[in-house]
């Protein structure tokens, strides 16, 4: 069964190429000093072109989180139930991801401190996420319930 | 622009399974019922603003639906905003016939997402889909998470709103949907992207549905007894997606409430009735306080105080809503604010002289608000 895979274009290529060396790469914009995820051309702030890549250290809290019963794709069938999360990275920008639990989803909690799992699957580089009060045992399989 | 324009006709199919129909046949079905409805000649039409279908989007669809009609319109356009988009036509129509564009305008939508193609509510949001982020319901299983947080409510305060929409439905013949639950069939139900439950989310049905706009003076001149004025209108964009933004549980939702009450002249407090857009539970919530009718938090409680019966203080969603009438894009609950400030819905209020409806589109991102009184 085929995963997603990511479309990769000349404005992300950066991102995920940091992903894959496993860092967590966000866009700053050199006018007026905003960050942001996920990457675009222009800064949504200023419409600005002039930006940078910076890389994050990879801090942040959990802003909210949902956890799948129902497959929407068959490749997610068998990872039922998933979470996904949205995280707040202490430089600013946001994105979705999975937090990686050792115990069921049902320990997540909004503002939860988390720090950033770099995780591979099939080749793809994951920017997955792990509580600080709770780290996951070294393992590089997708977070099971 | 208070009073200018009214709805003087309304129409629509049977909602639930049109196996085999095509959804340019329903709209049409649903045109030729409100064109009826009214009492005026399909000639007269001259504005044909139709909805843009989820399963299918295509190219000049406003003209490909005027041909189906059989019309050739002054004013004709198809727009995209989800669910917002059909009282944001209707609002583009009172303005255009108020400038003279045209005259009589007939707002229509219809789709086959039950039967036909439905996964555009299932697909995946870009280069999310890695870490399974699919589905429409997921963005409100989010929002409706932070506010669980941020508010410390419990289940039930969502589980009323689903029981009084299903009694609603259940009460109503032309409802996709006509069984009743109870507050304890609703926890029992399970989970589909949690903490949403199955009975938190509104139907996909098949259906279509339309109303007629014109100058309350053009509806005197015809003789139009039961047009129901517009009062007002407003609209606001979202626009970022939900992980994008600064705060979940406050959206322009609230923008639009202002502008149709500006427009309007009135308060929230002086609303007798509402028809809230509950494609999932929690928008009725957030709704409710976006547009000012409680404070923050206090949405459940407020609904619950003030009862949202038909006879009660605060009633919504007369007909059934989203998820028992029909799950499709919010005419249905215009068409039941028409019905019920003309005196012929099937739940009739017998005190409200005005309703609020609200609309909205993608997770929250566009939303439009018409207040409509009513007739003279």
């Amino acid at each position: 069964m085929n995963s997603p895979v990511v479309d990769v274009s000349p404005v992300n290529k950066p991102y995920w190429e940091g992903l894959s060396n496993g860092e967590l790469l966000y866009q700053h914009c050199s006018h007026c000093g905003n960050d942001w995820l996920p990457a675009r051309e222009h800064c949504p702030n200023c419409l600005g072109a002039n930006h940078n890549w910076q890389r994050s250290t990879g801090h942040g809290h959990i802003v909210s989180w949902v956890v799948y019963h129902v497959a929407y794709h068959e490749s997610f069938k068998d990872k039922l139930p998933y979470n996904v999360a949205i995280v707040e990275l202490e430089e600013g920008p946001r994105l979705l991801t999975n937090i990686v639990t050792p115990s069921p989803a049902t320990d997540l909690c909004i503002g939860a401190d988390v720090r950033l799992r770099v995780e591979y699957e099939d080749g793809q580089a994951l920017a997955r996420f792990e509580l600080k009060s709770f780290p996951a045992p070294p393992q590089r399989e997708p977070p099971r319930s | 622009m208070r009073g200018k324009a009214v709805i003087a006709g309304v129409g629509h199919t049977s909602y639930g399974k049109h196996p085999g129909r095509d959804k340019v046949a329903l709209i049409v079905e649903a045109c030729a019922n409100a064109i009826r409805d009214a009492r005026i000649e399909k000639s007269t039409v001259d504005g044909v603003l139709v909805k843009m279908a989820n399963s299918e989007p295509s190219i000049l669809y406003g003209q490909k639906i005027a041909e189906a009609l059989g019309l050739q319109p002054k004013v004709g356009a198809a727009l995209d905003q989800g669910g917002a988009a059909n009282i944001a036509l209707i609002s583009y129509a009172a303005m255009s016939i108020e400038a003279g564009l045209m005259d009589t305008a007939i707002i229509c939508y219809g789709d086959t997402p039950r039967t036909g193609n439905r996964s555009v509510f299932h697909r995946p949001r870009g280069n999310d889909a890695i870490y399974g982020w699919y589905s429409t319901a997921a963005g409100y299983a989010m929002i409706h998470q932070a506010y669980v947080h941020e508010h410390r409510v419990g289940a039930e305060c969502f589980g009323a709103v689903a029981v009084q929409c299903r009694a609603n439905g259940a009460a109503n013949p032309n409802a996709h949907l006509r069984i009743p639950i109870t507050m304890g069939e609703y926890m029992a139900s399970p989970y589909v992207v949690e903490p949403l439950r199955r009975d938190d989310c509104c139907l996909v049905s098949d259906g279509a549905a339309a109303v007629i706009v014109m100058s309350a003076a053009r509806a005197r001149e015809l003789g139009i007894d039961a047009a129901v004025p517009i009062l007002g209108f407003g609209q606001g964009q979202e626009s970022l997606d939900v992980h994008l933004r600064p705060t979940l549980t406050k959206t322009c939702a609230a923008e639009s409430a202002a502008t149709a009450f500006s427009m309007a002249g009135l308060k929230p407090a002086d609303i007798d009735m509402a028809q809230l857009y509950d494609c999932f539970t929690i928008t009725v919530l957030t709704t409710v306080e976006d547009y000012g009718f409680t404070p923050r938090g206090n949405a459940g409680a407020f609904l619950r105080d003030r009862g949202i019966g038909t006879d009660a203080g605060f009633p919504i969603n007369t007909s059934g809503g989203l998820l028992s009438e029909s799950g499709t894009p919010g005419l249905q609950l215009v068409i039941e604010g028409v019905r019920q400030m003309r005196g012929d819905a099937n739940l009739q209020s017998q005190t409200a002289r005005n309703c609020i409806v609200s609309n909205q589109g993608g997770t929250m991102h566009s939303h439009s608000t018409l207040i409509l009184g009513a007739p003279q």
